[in-house]
């Protein structure tokens, strides 16, 4: 279920260069084409529609490195 | 290395420093020419490889005390000193990143014994200064990568041993799917782009070149993705061995600015000069700028003796690598420029006990190397994620 709403904000915020259907879960973001500037997006969206807060030891790359962190991430949050 | 050992080394550089480096310093910016002469002798001292760990052969000096032979370089000669810095930044991306790859065991012995000078290539024309995207891309056999990447700048290109570069993985990999690649002098060739006639930092000898590497072998290329090498090396170790050596062209000035004081306050004891106060105010500064580096070098040190991959990518670590390096180019002019106030006329001579013409033309030097306010934009977009913890 995560997954899937992780790829829709992917698809609208993420600015990859390649299409996120095409994208392994471990598959790496950043070398797909994710900036700095668009984890801002990616993130302020994750917040939104999970109704979290990432904490600032979740701010890193590696939280938001792989569709699969960042599930993980969400997942953490939730509780 | 224990203080003791340390202290007696410093002891040494200080020497080579007043004997070597600072002799030739003038003439290295006149000609805007490599410090052979200063280089020569850093390599007699063994400290192009002194980051490498004393098993391996090396000094295993840690971060901290890298920036202090930085910063004891900056007292005699800037341009020096940068490439000093720059090279050892080189060292570091392959001693943290390389410790399973038999090619970098061996090279890492050849650099000890050879005592060879490495530079880099992280820019390219087109990108914009970005580091994390490159255009050119390794393409590679199997068993050997040709590569060619135009650089706008490759600080003394012409006089190093190897190069490290940048590279997209393969010609279908996105811009910021990176690798880091290591060649010797004999794998590549350089045609040179652009003549480096600039304000300071004249010894750096930083022209751009066109980099063409024919059937390098692909062990060369370093086993660990570029955006962790930066992240987790270069660009921490860049930014605090940069600001260390800044504040020795800073602290070199504030010293002129005692002296001066000093004579003039033997002329007339019972009334000290009004530079007096000003000479309080720059070593208020001076301090401020040493503080800021000694802490964020020890942060990164222990993250270094820690070594959790998580911290290094923390976006609040990059804001404040970031944030060294944007202050201290900006102390290092505003304290400079002090100091020439307070030894006025005599400071703004080339030929004067109190020159600092090459001080100051240096200090403008580091806002724009890695621009400041394309570090400045890039920490603004961090900001909007990172909180601080109450």
């Amino acid at each position: 279920m995560s997954i899937e709403k992780v790829k829709r904000i992917l698809v609208s915020h993420g600015r990859l260069s390649s299409p996120v259907d095409e994208l392994e879960e471990d598959s790496d973001l950043y070398n797909a084409g994710l900036t700095s500037l668009a984890t801002v997006g990616l993130m302020l969206a994750l917040e939104e529609e999970f109704d979290v807060e990432f904490p600032d030891s979740m701010l890193s790359r590696k939280t938001f490195a792989s569709i699969e962190s960042i599930v993980d991430a969400i997942e953490e949050l939730n509780g | 290395m224990d203080d003791a050992k340390f202290n007696d080394l410093i002891r040494k550089i200080r020497q080579i420093g007043k004997e070597i480096i600072e002799p030739n310093a003038k003439d290295v910016d006149k000609k805007a020419r490599f410090p052979y002469e200063s280089i020569d002798a850093l390599k007699k001292l063994k400290l192009l490889s002194a980051y490498v760990p004393v098993t391996d052969g090396g000094m295993g000096l840690n971060v901290i005390q890298i920036a202090k032979i930085c910063e004891v370089l900056g007292h005699y000669c800037g341009s020096t000193a940068m490439i000093y810095s720059m090279h050892k930044i080189q060292v570091a991306c392959v001693v943290n990143h390389c410790e399973n790859s038999s090619f970098f065991k061996s090279y890492i012995q050849k650099l000890v014994t050879e005592q060879r000078v490495m530079a880099s290539a992280t820019t390219e024309i087109g990108i914009s200064g970005d580091l994390r995207s490159s255009i050119c891309a390794v393409e590679e056999d199997g068993i050997t990568f040709d590569l060619v990447k135009k650089a706008p700048v490759i600080s003394y290109g012409a006089d190093a041993d190897d190069l490290m570069l940048t590279a997209r993985r393969t010609p279908d990999a996105a811009k910021s799917d990176q690798v880091h690649v290591l060649v010797t002098k004999d794998q590549y060739k350089l045609e040179q782009i652009s003549k480096w006639d600039s304000l300071g930092f004249r010894g750096t000898c930083s022209s751009g070149f066109v980099v063409n590497i024919k059937e390098a072998p692909t062990e060369q290329i370093l086993p660990v993705p570029f955006a962790n090498i930066l992240s987790q090396s270069m660009h921490p170790f860049a930014h605090i061995t940069w600001s260390a050596l800044w504040s020795g062209i800073s602290a070199d000035a504030v010293n002129k600015a005692r002296l001066y004081v000093r004579n003039e306050a033997k002329k007339a004891l019972e009334h000290p000069p009004i530079s007096a106060i000003r000479l309080g105010e720059v070593d208020n500064m001076l301090q401020l700028m040493r503080s800021n580096i000694e802490s964020l070098a020890k942060e990164y040190q222990k993250m270094l003796e820690v070594n959790d991959e998580n911290a290094f990518s923390n976006f609040g670590f990059g804001i404040r690598v970031n944030n060294l390096k944007v202050s201290s180019s900006q102390q290092m002019v505003d304290i400079v420029g002090r100091a020439m106030l307070i030894c006025g006329i005599q400071s703004y001579l080339n030929e004067s006990k109190f020159t600092l013409t090459r001080h100051i033309r240096d200090a403008y030097g580091a806002g724009l190397m890695v621009n400041n306010d394309r570090i400045l934009q890039h920490n603004s977009t961090l900001l909007i994620m990172h909180k601080e913890e109450k």
